[in-house]
């Protein structure tokens, strides 16, 4: 089997999540709403390295297609004898209708998608500074749009009344669901050839590769991953508003990211959990926890550290906790 | 039908008066970006900062009070250059931005809590309060404040042209955006220069933040960073690459949301950041170096 063909990058990563998942279901029903969101986190930062990590193009936009697929799954899965109530001014398709669980995750993932082949279409014919304000410039209207058009969803209040369907199965085979999608991309022809515009756009272009279409297919896999894990988050909280999609969940997954390592599938992962793990701990620590002996730092410490620590992380090691790579048992030569 | 007539006098006056602050705003940024290469995300958490030293000081003397403000977001200032920027110099522009956002992200959280003590979220920092004032002028009511940034705005740009075109720091800096590394071997000295231009954005930043609590005297742990957002945007589409472009893409961006503010009836504006957003990602595809730019402008992806 060629080295290239090897599915080991991939084991590292599943067994983490496949742990978490496990370990999940062993603690308290208050500390495993902690473990269910950092997996949920680990799909959000996977799909948004699907586009970023591959292509070298800096996105603020991603959120865009989870606030889209958690809208969609959310609106679509509210009970319909409280539907009319709640959510009035509903276009009649959405208002009449409700659809299952795996339905709604997948519909999530189908409107992540289209959104992002839409606005990829134009979008992806830029780089650099361009390219981030640009799909900046998506995320606000995304978030605006929500949050003023009352016909498509609730609107400025949030949406409740949502299944609290993501449990420890559904998150840990969402989470893996969207690391294999993920992995299958990275090592496939279409894969490859967006790496390659990465490292040097001019030699890809020479080769024949279509920057603009391999960036397309990325941004549009990456929205579907996204728009899914949209779905997987609403069915977490059983509740969204605008705002829990917005600034600070681009900030902390973009965050998570580049604090695991930009390009490589398992520094997104690793960055996810380590980044969950330590916001959680210290959220605990906030309330007073023991780790042998009591450990109570005061209120808002919390932000401090997580701040403090993607700074450290990114000044003294930039290429990230992985260093950019996947996990792999071969040693390189020195 | 002239723009004037058409939203009034009022709005137009208005518009001006953000449109400067916000060129005050992209001026400090596209310095440091000139020389550093660097998109400071953290730039509102300094005028953030001068904003809670005002509300802390409100009790002083004006004078007192804004002189502390220019000190803590001077001082502010020189640290993250030496702390976090300096160490970034040579990283790609997503771990540098990235970085700059988890530097805001911690800034607000340390104001949070220094903020937090007295139980309320917010201090309110109301010493020049009288320049909310109105006064008429030929019919049209103009708060004092607004005059102050128009005229403040103007001074300071044009001592900052003079200070680029004829002095010798000046010049040195122009050198070193152009091309640091050559700049270098012809004997400008890089810490000087980098120096000088965090402490002019520095000095930009407390500026904005008296301007900017007079017009909103409640400070909050997030404070200016709407505006950093909409300055930034206004920066790249106008074109980083050069100050003159930056800092007109900033006013530009000022100038139109308060345009456009005026003039749509209020249950209209629900939807004016999409508005505004379409038009930027407009110009973007048609101008990615920006809209002031030549169109022979490289794109910012200068090693």
């Amino acid at each position: 089997m060629r080295r290239s063909d090897s599915l080991l990058p991939l084991v590292a990563p599943v067994a983490l999540v496949v742990a978490v998942g496990v370990g999940s279901t062993l603690v308290s029903r208050s500390t495993q709403i902690s473990f269910l969101s950092a997996l949920v986190s680990v799909a959000i930062v996977v799909a948004i390295y699907v586009f970023v990590g591959n292509s070298g193009v800096l996105s603020f936009g991603q959120i865009s297609f989870v606030a889209v697929g958690a809208f969609a799954a959310g609106v679509l899965t509210v009970p319909l004898e409280s539907k009319a109530f709640v959510l009035r001014d509903l276009f009649p398709l959405l208002r009449d209708h409700t659809i299952g669980n795996v339905a709604s995750l997948l519909l999530a993932a189908a409107a992540g998608g289209v959104l992002a082949f839409l606005v990829g279409l134009p979008l992806m014919r830029l780089s650099g500074l361009a390219a981030g304000i640009a799909t900046f410039a998506v995320l606000e209207i995304t978030h605006n749009v929500l949050r003023e058009w009352t016909r498509i969803g609730p609107g400025a209040t949030t949406l409740s009344l949502v299944p609290e369907t993501t449990r420890p199965l559904q998150a840990t085979l969402g989470a893996l669901a969207v690391i294999v999608a993920a992995f299958l991309y990275g090592r496939s022809r279409l894969g490859r050839m967006l790496r390659a515009t990465r490292e040097d756009p001019a030699a890809a272009q020479a080769t024949g590769i279509d920057v603009h279409r391999q960036r397309l297919w990325a941004f549009t896999l990456s929205g579907a991953l996204a728009g899914f894990a949209g779905g997987l988050l609403v069915h977490m909280l059983g509740s969204i508003t605008t705002e829990q999609v917005y600034l600070e969940l681009t900030f902390v997954t973009l965050a998570m990211l580049v604090v695991g390592g930009v390009t490589s599938l398992w520094g997104a992962v690793v960055g996810a959990l380590a980044v969950s793990g330590l916001d959680s701990f210290l959220g605990r620590a906030e309330e007073g926890v023991n780790v042998g002996f009591t450990l109570d730092v005061p209120a808002g410490t919390r932000l401090v550290a997580v701040g403090a620590l993607m700074a450290l992380v990114l000044v003294l090691r930039p290429s990230g906790l992985t260093g950019g790579r996947e996990l792999t048992l071969r040693r390189r030569a020195a | 039908m002239s723009l004037l007539a058409a939203v009034g006098a009022q709005t137009l006056v208005d518009a001006v008066g953000l449109g400067a602050t916000y060129a005050l705003m992209a001026v400090g940024i596209g310095l440091v970006f000139g020389v550093l290469r660097l998109v400071n995300f953290a730039y509102g958490q300094l005028v953030m900062a001068g904003a809670y030293t005002l509300a802390f000081t409100s009790g002083w003397p004006v004078a007192g009070s804004i002189a502390a403000c220019f000190a803590v977001v001077l001082a502010l200032s020189l640290a993250l250059e030496g702390a976090i920027f300096r160490p970034l110099r040579t990283q790609s522009p997503a771990v540098m931005l990235v970085t700059t956002f988890a530097v805001a992200f911690l800034l607000q959280a340390v104001a949070r809590i220094v903020d937090v003590r007295d139980d309320t979220i917010g201090e309110a920092a109301s010493s020049l309060a009288s320049l909310n004032q109105a006064v008429s002028v030929g019919g049209v009511d103009v708060r004092k404040v607004t005059i102050v940034a128009i005229v403040v705005a103007a001074a300071t740009l044009g001592l900052l042209a003079l200070l680029l075109a004829r002095t010798t720091l000046g010049l040195h800096m122009r050198a070193a955006a152009a091309d640091f590394r050559t700049a270098r071997l012809l004997g400008v000295r890089a810490d000087r220069v980098i120096g000088s231009a965090v402490l002019l954005s520095g000095l930009l930043a407390a500026t904005v933040a008296v301007i900017l609590t007079v017009q909103a005297p409640l400070v909050t742990p997030d404070y200016a960073l709407k505006e950093t957002i909409v300055v930034l945007v206004g920066v790249v589409v106008g074109g980083i690459d050069r100050l003159w472009t930056a800092t007109l893409g900033g006013f530009a961006i000022g100038f139109a949301s308060g345009v456009i503010n005026g003039a749509l009836p209020t249950d209209k504006t629900v939807f004016l950041p999409s508005a505004v957003f379409a038009l930027v990602i407009l110009v973007l595809l048609l101008r990615p170096a920006g809209l002031f730019a030549g169109s022979r402008a490289p794109l910012v992806e200068r090693t």
